[in-house]
């Protein structure tokens, strides 16, 4: 039951990923794009990923969306049709398609327990992080796993990341703050009382 | 009876699709975002009573805000053209 729901959302994904591609007026693939959003926030939620899906919801159909929009008042709404013919890129998007999903035959099982990287080092991760009757020191001291990992396994991962994407914003706020007038410092002091 | 929910509201969501697709006007595409924020809200309530565990209901409450939002700025934008205070633009 829950396969039909995963195939038919994905089959939904795909439907609306392929109207993106096609569509020539930007304000409608803004539009769509932020429903491909919502179908993948969806989807994150039926497998079981709350976190994720919240952050793409977030991300993707709110704050993404209000970005392209402001990209949109900078630029025309209207894509220009490509000189070039599409078949190359089509053929080696395609045979890449193809290798990776050969590649997926020899994953393990979604979910598994027995798969390697719920065998690796998640384990002693477990062991350290939750409390228990033989163990009240905790060697982190955090007591949340998530929470463990992130902020002390993988510490300088999440400052990375982190730093990563304040730059990531601050370029974007930069670019969507358009032209700078002369004159006034942005224009809106002028009109001010 | 959760399963006859979660059909009727994947055909709905694919009807939506279709007229973010098709539909001429702004407005279309805006209402057509809308119904999908929606649905996807009502799909996450129903898909968490179908497998027993509702525990993702204030997650489907905060998607419904995010939408709500979402389409208030995406409205403001089509009817400014931009996210100043329209108080200050002129």
């Amino acid at each position: 039951m829950i396969q039909a729901i995963d195939i038919l959302v994905l089959a939904l994904l795909a439907c609306t990923a392929v109207s993106v591609v096609r569509m020539r007026s930007l304000w409608a693939a803004v539009m769509l794009t932020g429903i491909y959003s919502f179908l993948g926030a969806g989807w994150m939620l039926v497998l079981d990923a709350p976190d994720v899906a919240f952050t793409e919801a977030s991300v993707g159909a709110g704050i993404a969306t209000i970005l392209m929009l402001s990209t949109l008042a900078l630029t025309s709404t209207e894509m220009k049709r490509p000189a070039a013919s599409p078949v190359f890129p089509l053929l080696i998007v395609g045979v890449t398609g193809a290798a990776l999903c050969y590649g997926t035959l020899d994953m393990p099982h979604f979910g598994d327990p027995n798969s390697p990287i719920h065998q690796h080092v998640a384990p002693e991760y477990l062991k350290d992080a939750v409390p228990t009757v033989h163990q009240k020191e905790l060697k982190v001291g955090i007591g949340n796993i998530v929470t463990t990992v992130l902020a002390s396994y993988r510490g300088y991962d999440t400052l990375g990341e982190t730093v990563v994407i304040f730059t990531a914003g601050l370029g974007v706020l930069l670019l969507l703050q358009g032209p700078r007038k002369a004159g006034g410092s942005d224009g809106r002091e002028e009109g001010a009382p | 009876m959760f399963v006859t929910a979660v059909a009727a509201i994947i055909v709905t969501m694919s009807l939506a699709l279709l007229r973010a697709t098709l539909g001429p006007t702004v407005f279309d595409r805006i209402l057509a975002l809308n119904v999908f924020g929606t649905k996807t809200v009502l799909l996450i309530a129903v898909m968490g009573f179908l497998t027993g565990r509702p525990d993702f209901l204030d997650l489907a409450l905060l998607y419904a805000l995010l939408n709500f939002i979402g389409v208030i700025a995406v409205l403001r934008f089509s009817k400014y053209g931009h996210f100043a205070d329209p108080e200050l633009g002129r």
